[in-house]
């Protein structure tokens, strides 16, 4: 369950922007988690949900924006994209891949009032 | 119109786009300054998101990246909303303390290893049996738990300083409770640190605590497909070790495939095979330790 943790760190960020730019609700707020961030979106959702209460992004939309896995194929030498860790190479067939991308977990940006 | 909050602005972009906007147009949203330039041949363009304010509401930019302003960032029909770009990293809090601590150790040269595994792998018995073969070496064990002090009593039984960091409900450690553990911690210049991780083979993979390498350690009756299973930490992990190779023959198990699986989502990883218990292949973790102590020291 570290995406508590995770909201938490949201929370964190939040509130130091909204110090810094002087609003008081935000009502989008749109995260990108890459495929390899290991985060679980459902657990993400709930916790943000009850993590934010009592801060300004209380009640607010959370957009989740899928980043794609990247990964370096030993094998061709191509770097491609794959969408579990272990998947192999969609270019080769190769089984090794290093991962390159895809372990995000970035607060893009936020709507706010 | 003001980039960062939406007032009245008076740079000629602004009176460009809202001329645009008047004109029917479409204004563009993330329009590159020499677009503009070009559309409306006028004076250069002045930095962007800085005009003068004569109004009174302050903007206060402070250490979090605001975008380039809101030149590219207007959402229509949202009158009284803003959108503010952040680009930050959720962790960013954690990293800021991970990065302290790191400097911190660099300083004195400190080669600090996070040890990261199941429950049950060994790590505690790894460390004390690591910590009897280094003798008068400095070094310090930072450990973390749920619950109890069980383990860092029995490194404290061998004689080596240790930390005990319960966590509560916690899943994993994080850089703040590192840099609580060092404040209580005088380590000597060239030391070994050792962070004993919560027993979790998921959490503590995406939290930074200011180590030069995680060591991810794997007992040889956990299955061979224990690394595919729970890639993210053997792909976040510089070392693995596969310990308590003395129990292979009673097990079933193949460390080859063991092996072959740790590489698999990790190719560039190194892997050890121990048994902490008879002593075999504790010299090459010992000579791995050796080889980041110095690499420390040369930096």
């Amino acid at each position: 369950m570290h995406e508590m943790s995770i909201a938490e760190g949201i929370r964190g960020v939040i509130e130091d922007a909204a110090k810094a730019n002087s609003f008081s609700r935000v009502t989008t707020l749109r995260l990108e988690i890459g495929r390899f961030a290991g985060v679980e979106k459902h657990a993400l959702e709930f916790a943000f949900d009850v993590v934010m209460r009592g801060s300004p992004a209380e009640g607010a939309e959370l957009q989740i924006i899928d980043i794609p896995g990247k990964a370096l194929c030993y094998d061709c030498a191509e770097s491609v994209e794959i969408e579990h860790r272990l998947d192999p190479c969609p270019n080769c067939g190769g089984g090794k891949l290093l991962a390159q991308g895809g372990e995000e977990m970035r607060i893009k940006d936020m709507e706010v009032l | 119109m003001c980039t960062v909050c939406g007032c009245s602005g008076h740079s000629v972009e602004d009176q460009f786009r809202a001329h645009l906007e008047k004109s029917g147009q479409a204004a563009p949203k993330a329009a590159p300054l020499a677009v503009l330039a070009q559309a409306a041949p006028a004076p250069p363009a002045p930095a962007q998101g800085h005009h003068s304010h004569d109004h009174a509401h302050h903007h206060d930019h402070g250490d979090i990246h605001i975008g380039l302003g809101a030149a590219g960032t207007e959402v229509p029909g949202m009158s009284q909303e803003r959108l503010i770009e952040i680009e930050t990293d959720i962790l960013s809090k954690n990293n800021d303390f991970a990065g302290k601590n790191r400097v911190r150790l660099a300083q004195k040269g400190i080669f600090a290893t996070n040890l990261v595994s199941s429950p049950g792998s060994g790590k505690t018995t790894l460390l004390c049996r690591t910590i009897e073969m280094l003798g008068d070496a400095p070094l310090a064990v930072i450990e973390g738990d749920q619950q109890t002090t069980n383990d860092a009593d029995r490194i404290r039984a061998t004689g080596a300083k240790a930390i005990q960091v319960n966590t509560g409900k916690g899943c994993h450690l994080d850089g703040r409770m590192v840099e609580t553990a060092l404040d209580r911690l005088a380590l000597p210049e060239g030391s070994l640190l050792f962070i004993e991780n919560v027993g979790n083979l998921v959490c503590p993979a995406a939290f930074d605590l200011g180590e030069d390498a995680k060591v991810a350690i794997l007992s040889v009756t956990e299955g061979e497909d224990k690394p595919l299973k729970y890639p993210d930490m053997f792909a976040a992990a510089g070392l693995a070790i596969l310990n308590k190779t003395d129990l292979a023959p009673y097990c079933d198990v193949d460390l080859d495939l063991y092996e072959a699986n740790i590489k698999r989502v990790n190719p560039e990883i190194e892997v050890l095979r121990v048994s902490a218990r008879t002593g075999e292949g504790m010299q090459a973790w010992l000579d791995w330790l050796k080889r980041g102590l110095d690499r420390k020291a040369a930096s």
